[in-house]
């Protein structure tokens, strides 16, 4: 660094891929995967037990409760308490991650079948649709808008969240700031909060696609009103 | 199962330790000491975001603010930002720790205000300039009462928010019970790391149970009885 | 309050009542909707002025002109000879009672505070303001016991009873109420509009109250406006006038087929041709002349009709009180029973005689004569 601070693009070009664990390359990709397992598993998760709340409405006052307290927990002590458990590992940062997914997730699917207008759910009894089919058919598609906005809050914060995983040295793209505190230095701060930022406007923009794309009449209905 | 008997054992030597109940470093000391920070960034963050938040949802104007604001800081990093400031204004001050928590903490209330306020019966705003009340007094005596949950979720969501927030912080040299945390990760001190997460959850945990008991208190149970609080 | 040339016109409590004329006015909504076309209309002191069309047809628009939550875009509103525009719009709604179909309770406060809410606003001491509460509550038929409970505890009839009451909290001469009986279920709705006729009868209050439904417009109004759709005034005129004179195709059609039937309930019974050979006491011999006769007690109550071809049953029967129900009532009364006969009782309920086919027949002649 003697001929003055190199500017950020020089910086990202001499980091993108030092063949070493912490080059921005594989920063993304630890990223991407603990930012993209919770996500993925906290839905696939929230779906059956969401489901199950819907169905035994005694289940979803505990349930409820239960993510309420776990959606509040700080997530560096959590992180650290599992360390003990599950060691320095990628696994520490996704476990949490995912509960926190599983907090926002959970509330959306039993509104979104609650959102289901009892009207509808009666005609379908009425046509003898049976309930399995009632539900894949009739409720889920219903119940996909409510359960996509919860799934853009989690994708969103997962992804930023993930950046804490730093501190235990498990933190993707948050690597980067450790390495700027350490070592006073402005630019991977920059890179890291944009790449992050850019991953969570990209994460967003594919959920909204795949709303437009799962449930057409919930635009066609809009353009009608307007 | 052996995680299970250091766990307990950390606890043991970290609670049991003598010294660990005084001094600058002691656990009432750091425990005043989140509190302290996390109150003053929450209470900054309640004073800028309730007002905007009435003012955007009772007159309409500015929705593109509580979009964009709510969207921004789930999407910003934490620690990234904690980083950023504390690198351009230094560590002086607690300031250059405090503006991004406040910055973090806006959002929830903002959004969750706004949303109150829009979400009155329309008819309930119409009875109630109606009877002669004046713009401030129907924000005031009518949407403000009926809002009330979710302005008290948005606060309750932004106290999580928070006391997260104040324990990263302390990697950036703030004190307060993540001191323990960060600490003690650095110098392989378990039974710190240990006894310090568990101060912070049951710190997190017994905010939310104040938020409960506050909601009960302040919110009408006319009000209460017919909403269905997240 | 200046005195206009209006003081003095109306009933007894006119001094506090105030008259409500529009002037031409007109209401452009900023895309372009005309909601109100150039009405002019008169809300005469003390009485109720019923506002009455199709959706659409600017009666909210032109109602709440009235207390400025809408402002004219042309033409003047005049309270008692005097521009509401030139009324600061709080002082001007604290003047004037506001019943809306949801009643719009606050739902934070209890029903006492609810229906004290203007008298508080006017800065009345507490306890004045819930002691007259309590008077209301009892006034528009509540349970006294309903007001330490809060909105969501209620019916909605209920709650629409206190909205009446909240409306008429601060004693106001203007009541505009628009359509506040239209989300309760018919029993309901029949009951609420009774009491507001009665209560009305105690109060005088300059009432404007919009509905879609021409039944109750007919009911309710002393004086009936039909607007049509795009906001002109199509006729305004007593109920009475409406159904026998309506002004055009437009009007004739909003009132229904049935208006010929309704128009009845205008015809007084006082003409009606009775007789009384055709009632027998209880007991006593019968005459074997007429097909059926009416057999009453001592008291001369009715208990029933006694067919010739039947002889020991008794028949249903149905009454009006003569001379003070309408042809309505008689003509019901008639179809009510097999013998085709309506029995006239008075006030008492006692038989004063029994309006036959033939006489009946003749009035219905004379009234679509009219
Ligand atoms: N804020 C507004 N902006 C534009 N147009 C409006 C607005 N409010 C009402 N209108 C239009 O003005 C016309 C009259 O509306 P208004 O609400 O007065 O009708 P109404 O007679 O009360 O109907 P309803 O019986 O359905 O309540 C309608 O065509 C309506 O669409
Ligand atoms: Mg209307």
């Amino acid at each position: 660094m003697s001929d003055g601070p190199p500017s950020i693009w020089e910086w990202i070009g001499r980091n993108w891929d030092t063949g070493r664990a912490d080059s921005i390359r594989n920063l993304l990709t630890d990223h991407l995967t603990m930012s993209l397992v919770p996500i993925v598993l906290s839905l696939v998760l929230a779906l059956p037990l969401g489901l199950a709340c819907a169905r035994w409405r005694w289940l979803y006052q505990p349930t409820s409760g239960l993510m309420n307290v776990i959606y509040a927990l700080p997530s560096l002590p959590v992180f650290m308490l599992l360390i003990s458990v599950t060691g320095l590992s990628q696994t520490t940062v996704i476990i949490p991650l995912t509960f926190y997914g599983m907090a926002v997730l959970i509330p959306a699917v039993v509104d979104g079948l609650r959102s289901v207008p009892d009207h509808v759910r009666q005609s379908a009894v009425a046509m003898g649709f049976t309930p399995l089919r009632r539900l894949l058919r009739v409720e889920l598609p219903i119940a996909v808008p409510v359960v996509l906005a919860g799934l853009r809050v989690v994708a969103v914060s997962s992804i930023s969240l993930v950046s804490v995983g730093a501190l235990i040295g498990q933190g993707g793209l948050g690597g980067l700031f450790t390495r700027a505190y350490q070592n006073p230095f402005m630019p991977p701060v920059i890179v890291g909060i944009v790449l992050i930022v850019a991953l969570a406007l990209v994460a967003d923009a594919l959920i909204v696609l795949a709303q437009r794309l799962l449930t057409p009449w919930v635009r066609a209905r809009k353009g009608m009103a307007s | 199962m052996s995680w299970l008997t250091s766990f307990f054992s950390w606890l043991g030597e970290f609670f049991g330790t003598a010294a660990n109940w005084s001094g600058p470093g002691g656990i009432p000391m750091r425990l005043l000491e989140h509190l302290e920070f996390s109150a003053l960034a929450l209470a900054l963050a309640v004073v800028i975001a309730v007002p905007v938040g009435l003012l955007i949802g009772h007159t309409g104007r500015g929705e593109v603010i509580v979009v964009v604001s709510a969207n921004l800081a789930r999407a910003l990093p934490t620690l990234g930002l904690l980083v950023m400031f504390v690198l351009l204004l230094g560590t002086a001050s607690i300031w250059p720790v405090i503006i991004p928590l406040v910055l973090l903490s806006v959002p929830p209330i903002l959004v969750n205000t706004y949303e109150g306020i829009r979400g009155v019966d329309p008819e309930l705003r119409d009875a109630a300039y109606g009877m002669g009340l004046r713009g401030g007094q129907v924000l005031t005596r009518a949407l403000v009462p009926v809002a009330l949950p979710l302005i008290l979720l948005g606060c309750r969501l932004s106290a999580i928010q928070v006391v997260a927030t104040t324990t990263v912080a302390a990697y950036t040299g703030l004190g307060g019970l993540g001191r323990y945390v960060i600490d003690g990760f650095a110098t392989k001190d378990y039974a710190s790391v240990v006894g310090g997460s568990v101060l912070i959850v049951l710190f997190a945990l017994v905010v939310q149970i104040l938020f409960a008991l506050a909601q009960r208190v302040a919110v009408s149970p006319g009000v209460s009885q017919r909403q269905r609080i997240r | 309050m200046r005195r206009s040339w209006h003081g003095g016109r109306g009933p007894a409590t006119s001094e506090r009542s105030r008259v409500i004329t529009f002037d031409a006015v007109t209401k452009r909504y900023p895309d372009g909707t005309v909601a109100v076309d150039s009405l002019s209309l008169e809300a005469p002191t003390g009485e109720i002025t019923v506002l009455v069309g199709p959706s659409g047809c600017g009666k909210t628009t032109s109602l709440r002109m009235i207390n400025r939550m809408i402002d004219a875009s042309e033409g003047r509103i005049l309270l008692d000879g005097k521009p509401v525009q030139g009324i600061d719009p709080p002082t001007l709604r604290r003047g004037i009672g506001y019943v809306i179909q949801q009643a719009g309770l606050f739902p934070h406060r209890k029903i006492v505070d609810n229906v004290a809410t203007v008298p508080y606003l006017l800065g009345w001491d507490r306890k004045k303001a819930r002691s007259r509460a309590m008077e209301l509550l009892e006034r528009v038929g509540l349970d006294p016991a309903l007001a330490g409970r809060y909105p969501f505890q209620l019916s909605g009839g209920q709650q629409q009873r206190v909205g009446v009451a909240r409306a008429l909290a601060a004693d106001p001469p203007v009541l505009l109420m628009d359509e506040p009986f239209s989300a309760v279920d018919p029993i309901v709705r029949t009951s609420l509009q009774e009491e507001l006729l009665r209560l009305q009868s105690e109060l005088r209050k300059t009432i404007v109250f919009v509905t879609h439904d021409i039944d109750e417009a007919i009911k309710l109004g002393d004086r009936v406006a039909v607007l049509r759709v795009g906001g002109r005034l199509a006729q305004v005129a007593d109920p009475r006038t409406l159904l026998t004179e309506p002004a055009d195709d437009f009007v004739r059609e909003f009132l229904g087929h049935d208006r010929g039937i309704r128009r009845l309930q205008f015809v007084p019974t006082d003409g009606l041709r009775l007789r009384t050979d055709l009632t027998v006491e209880e007991g006593a011999e019968r005459g074997a002349a007429e097909p059926w006769l009416l057999v009453v007690d001592g008291d001369g109550r009715p208990l029933g009709w006694a067919s010739g071809a039947r002889p020991g049953e008794l028949e249903r029967y149905g009454t009006f009180v003569h001379g003070r129900d309408s042809m309505r009532a008689a003509l019901d009364a008639a179809l009510l029973s097999p013998s085709g006969c309506a029995v006239a009782v008075d006030e008492g309920g006692r038989v004063v005689g029994v309006a036959t086919r033939e006489s009946l027949d003749q009035a219905l002649a004379e009234a679509a004569d009219v």
